[in-house]
């Protein structure tokens, strides 16, 4: 093929075929749609139907009209405040500690030893099994007094807890499971990051007499910022779209404790046959959607549009 | 340089980071030698880390009986792969668009979508399976793979990779005579494919792990893929001795990608790096 390349490369140039080209740039429209067929059936008419049909009540109750019952219904509803909370709560949960272990992670590891090399995959083993794999491997590890975490307690001397039973420790359980499961994989942002921090950076601030914590504050972090706001996006991003342990675990009890807002529009949607609710839950996770990527957009379109 | 070397490893952030490392191997250590323990020795304590066994194949036999684990794997690798081979063609097709051609409406076309980007489909489960229904497609494959035919993420991360060929190439390939299909075929794929298998990588590992969309969707248990087959198998098994097959369960689930990524670390690393917003 480079052959090819080359040839065709070294063939041509000095002929302009102006109109041609005219031609085939019509055939934009021709390529993308068949992308936009598919964006059409499973994008924009579904958030057009959610957002239809969470304004407009469910026909059982008043045939079906227009109003904001279905958000009263849900922001009445107990388990749909708990899910935001739990949500708010997991968010917060998972995303710090997670950064600041990948974090610790990235600068601990960032040079490329065998060594080194061997413990970035440990870390980043856990990205790569399904959220539901990883939950089948948690279920015994939270298994209550012969469970992986029991049991070794038990040698520890340390009385275990019913870790996905008790409604005040549940939520906190699964927390542990999402940062075993994301921290690698905000590490290779942060390895990435810390490779674009030029060496005479530190020259200067090692001149300066600078300590190695005055270092990681004044010369690391500033130049990680930006990957720093990346990785918190899509952690952000992460803690809404993922719940797939959460059926596995728990299914959002003991009482709700565990339950989060994806979850709560499947159990709406499948289980209490509420189409209303669940539409109007959905609009309510696509505003926070839009609102945490266009947060990031513009550094998204710089990116897309860079070398145009 | 080795004392240096010496003095840095015992630093203790290092060592934390090592005994952190131990922490994060575990759960995946304890499958593996929960999946080779035998029934008899299971008793003892199943949460045991050390292997003092001889090692047997049983927990496989049983979780390959149990669930039909052959099936799901069939299912799950025919959604990966028509997944994959649908969006190889939108997103090259589309990712050529928006690198190389001007047409009215290009700004428009591109916000448009830039919508999926940001609007995960996962959450529009509920008005995806109504559609899935209404096209006929509730409980089959395609219905699973439908909703990700076409890739935003995959569409711009192609068209970065159009952009960085010289356009002499193209012009020079026009100049021959060349069709535009016969450009991309001839001369925009091949020079990109590191981006499709790292596209590939990424979309095939989202699929083979993706589980709540197949599970609104699938509703025969002969359809499950390997996600849903696991979770039912999991949720169903009851006792001791069914951890250890549970375990074995996961191991076969877990182990395609794992050795993937073990033969192939750079491409699923850097595959990975490129996939922050997908």
């Amino acid at each position: 093929m480079a052959e090819l390349v080359v040839h065709m490369a070294g063939a041509g140039g000095d002929r302009v075929r102006v109109p041609r080209r005219r031609l085939r740039n019509l055939l934009g429209l021709a390529l993308l749609s068949p992308s936009l067929v598919f964006l059409a059936v499973f994008t924009y008419w579904p958030t057009a139907q959610v957002l239809w049909q969470s304004v407009h009540a469910a026909p059982r109750r008043d045939g079906g009209s227009f109003g904001l019952q279905n958000y009263q219904a849900i922001v009445g509803d107990a388990a749909f405040r708990r899910a935001l909370g739990n949500n708010l709560i997991y968010a917060a949960g998972t995303i710090v500690p997670s950064l600041v272990l990948a974090l610790a992670f990235a600068l601990t590891l960032v040079r490329s030893t065998r060594f080194n090399a061997v413990l970035r995959s440990v870390f980043f083993l856990p990205v790569l099994i399904p959220l539901v794999a990883a939950a089948s491997l948690f279920l015994f590890i939270f298994l209550p007094g012969v469970g992986l975490l029991d049991y070794y307690l038990a040698k520890l001397g340390v009385q275990g807890a019913n870790w996905l039973g008790d409604p005040d420790i549940a939520l906190y359980s699964i927390m542990g499971l999402t940062v075993w499961k994301n921290a690698g994989y905000y590490m290779l942002f942060f390895l990435a990051g810390l490779q674009t921090i030029p060496p005479e950076a530190y020259e200067v601030a090692l001149l300066d007499g600078a300590s190695s914590w005055q270092r990681l504050r004044f010369v690391t972090l500033p130049y990680l910022r930006p990957t720093l706001a990346f990785v918190l996006v899509i952690g952000l991003l992460g803690v809404i779209t993922q719940v797939d342990h959460i059926f596995i675990l728990t299914k959002g009890g003991p009482s709700d404790s565990t339950n989060l807002l994806l979850f709560y529009i499947y159990q709406q949607a499948v289980e209490r046959y509420d189409p209303g609710k669940a539409a109007a839950a959905t609009v309510v996770m696509l505003a926070l959607l839009l609102a945490l990527t266009s947060l990031s957009l513009r550094r998204l379109e710089r990116n897309l549009e860079a070398g145009e | 340089m080795t004392g240096k070397a010496v003095r840095t490893a015992l630093r203790p952030g290092r060592v934390l980071v090592a005994l952190l490392a131990f922490a994060w191997a575990t759960p995946l250590l304890w499958m593996l030698v929960a999946a080779f323990r035998p029934e008899r020795a299971a008793s003892a304590g199943m949460a045991s880390l050390i292997p003092d066994y001889v090692p047997t194949l049983g927990n496989f036999a049983e979780a390959w009986d149990s669930a039909d684990f052959a099936l799901y794997y069939l299912n799950t690798i025919i959604i990966c792969a028509g997944i994959l081979a649908v969006q190889l063609v939108t997103i090259s097709l589309a990712g050529y668009a928006f690198a190389r051609l001007k047409f009215p409406g290009r700004t428009l076309f591109f916000y448009l979508f830039l919508i999926q980007l940001m609007l995960a489909p996962i959450v529009l489960l509920v008005p995806n399976l109504r559609t899935v229904a209404q096209l006929g497609l509730y409980d089959t494959l395609p219905g699973v793979m439908a909703p990700y035919f076409a890739s935003a993420f995959g569409t711009f991360f192609m068209r970065q990779s159009f952009r960085t060929i010289p356009r002499e190439l193209e012009d020079a390939a026009l100049t021959d005579g060349a069709r535009w299909w016969e450009l991309i075929v001839h001369v925009y794929l091949p020079l990109t494919k590191p981006s499709m298998i790292a596209f590939a990588i990424v979309s095939v590992t989202a699929h083979w792990n993706e589980f709540l969309w197949p599970l609104m969707v699938i509703n025969s248990p002969d359809r499950r893929p390997l996600t849903v087959g696991l979770a039912m198998f999991t949720l169903g098994a009851e006792g001791a001795q069914a951890w250890g097959v549970t375990a074995a369960g996961t191991l076969l689930v877990v182990a395609p990608l794992l050795i993937g990524f073990l033969l192939f670390q750079r491409r699923f690393v850097n595959s990975f790096m490129t996939s922050g917003l997908k």
